[in-house]
């Protein structure tokens, strides 16, 4: 089990990344990353409440009884995603409205419940934080990396700004449409894995 | 570590209640920070439709209100064709009426699927410097291929020239119906007419290119490969511009301002 409060803030970058290797959370890393521009609120978003609910649930966890742990866990995810929600329709109301529905959903990212059940339930509320921070910036590190190969393949833009000008706007670049789509996430979350597993060998699964 | 059953239901109650504080206070305290956030939106929009702003421009909230100074929401009845002055158009949420059988009633069967229209729709009057009328932006929405589109169109006083119309929410696939949002496209719409001699509806979004506003005012170029969305801004115009819609609204403001 990871110790030091470097190795439990960096380890989900490569070593533990929640998406590449746990393969979690991939639900809203394929919805939001068609721009760079949402994926960055949703990154600091998921960040944010991962950190928070570790944190809170750390502190309560020798009270929590056994029996609705999960509910409880929930309950205040569920809280802190409402208040990421509400702070970020008060502050950045473009992107919030482009997120919709996805921030709603960061409850059931997998990542935040994971991390509360997995990790802070066992463990002291600094660590538990730093743990939140550091598997929220391993899942923004592949958000971050798909929106910047899905935005400027995709539509020639980077946040917002046009770098390869396309044909519908008199440029020379034909916009690659598959990019914009799923699709088009789930080829570069899996060419990802597949980089990381291969620099990575001891992160392969054994075979059937 | 074993609990009691008691213990555990007033845990259960002081997580609630915690987590009940901590939202609500969210709510409250940042409540009008997201209604003015919703406002500037619309009004942003209204703009962006009637040519007044360039979404490339990012104005702040002081430019929109300052822009927005020349812009008067004005309701509209949309059974009597009348305007109507007790209800606050700020207030009045065009959206929600449509869910309360009391502020709206069934749409009459219609290409645009629109399923229910609400009792009063909010429009825009630009004025110019005099005080007249110069522009009526109108919302519009309707299906297209995958949602319903929602958006603004900004006619002349004459009712029937095109000054701008955007979209500001659908779900169009992007690159194809998405589309409806490219600059290039809704400047092929200024100076179109929506209506004919008769004053029937006759805007059409066609399939391949239209030419000049002059030559082919009735028509548009169609969207490469989203034939159904094209399809969708046809039929949302000519039910938003009929009968059921502004049109009679439009006949009466027309016989208010005879156009010189």
């Amino acid at each position: 089990m990871a110790s030091s409060a470097r190795q439990v803030l960096f380890d989900p970058l490569l070593e533990q990344n929640p998406i590449a290797l746990q393969v979690l959370g991939i639900c809203s890393a394929l919805a939001v990353t068609t721009k760079m521009d949402t994926a960055l609120v949703m990154c600091a978003a998921v960040t944010a409440v991962t950190a928070m609910s570790s944190f809170s649930i750390s502190l309560l966890r020798n009270y929590i009884p056994t029996s609705i742990r999960i509910i409880v866990q929930l309950t205040i995810i569920a809280s802190l995603v409402i208040l990421a929600d509400q702070v970020l329709k008060a502050y950045v109301y473009d992107i919030s409205k482009q997120l919709s529905v996805f921030v709603g959903l960061i409850i059931t990212n997998c990542i935040v419940m994971g991390r509360a059940e997995g990790y802070a339930m066992q463990n002291g509320p600094i660590m538990s934080f730093l743990d939140g921070i550091g598997n929220g910036l391993g899942y923004s590190l592949i958000l971050i990396m798909t929106a910047f190969l899905r935005e400027t393949i995709g539509s020639g833009k980077l946040l917002g700004f046009v770098v390869l000008p396309s044909v519908n706007d008199g440029g020379w670049y034909f916009p690659n449409g598959i990019m914009v789509t799923s699709a088009g996430a789930f080829f570069i979350i899996g060419a990802f894995i597949w980089v990381l597993r291969t620099l990575k060998p001891e992160q392969r699964e054994e075979g059937e | 570590m074993r609990h009691s059953t008691m213990y555990t239901i007033l845990f259960a109650g002081a997580v609630c209640v915690a987590c009940a504080i901590l939202v609500s206070t969210a709510a409250v305290s940042l409540g009008d920070l997201q209604d003015q956030n919703a406002l500037l939106d619309k009004q942003k929009n209204v703009l962006y439709a009637a040519g007044l702003a360039e979404p490339e421009e990012n104005l702040n909230p002081q430019q929109i209100e300052e822009r927005f100074a020349k812009v008067k929401a004005v309701v509209v009845d949309l059974e009597t064709a009348e305007e109507v002055t007790g209800v606050d158009p700020a207030a009045y949420d065009q959206q929600k009426a449509k869910n309360d059988p009391a502020m709206s009633r069934e749409a009459p069967p219609n290409a645009a699927v629109i399923k229910r229209l609400p009792k009063y729709a909010v429009i825009y009057h630009v004025l110019n410097d005099a005080g007249e009328v110069e522009m009526v932006v109108l919302p519009v929405e309707g299906y297209g291929l995958w949602s319903t589109l929602l958006g603004f169109l900004a006619l002349d006083a004459d009712t029937t020239t095109v000054r701008g119309i955007t979209y500001y929410s659908h779900k169009e696939t992007p690159g194809l119906g998405g589309e409806v949002d490219n600059p290039g496209w809704k400047a092929l719409w200024p100076g179109r007419k929506v209506f004919d001699e008769n004053w029937q509806p006759s805007i059409e979004v066609i399939k391949g290119q239209a030419r000049s506003p002059e030559q082919d005012p009735h028509r548009v170029d169609g969207l490469t490969g989203a034939t159904l969305t094209s399809r969708g801004v046809t039929n949302m115009m000519d039910f938003w511009l009929g009968e059921n819609g502004f049109g009679p609204y439009l006949e009466k403001f027309r016989q208010a301002r005879p156009v010189s």
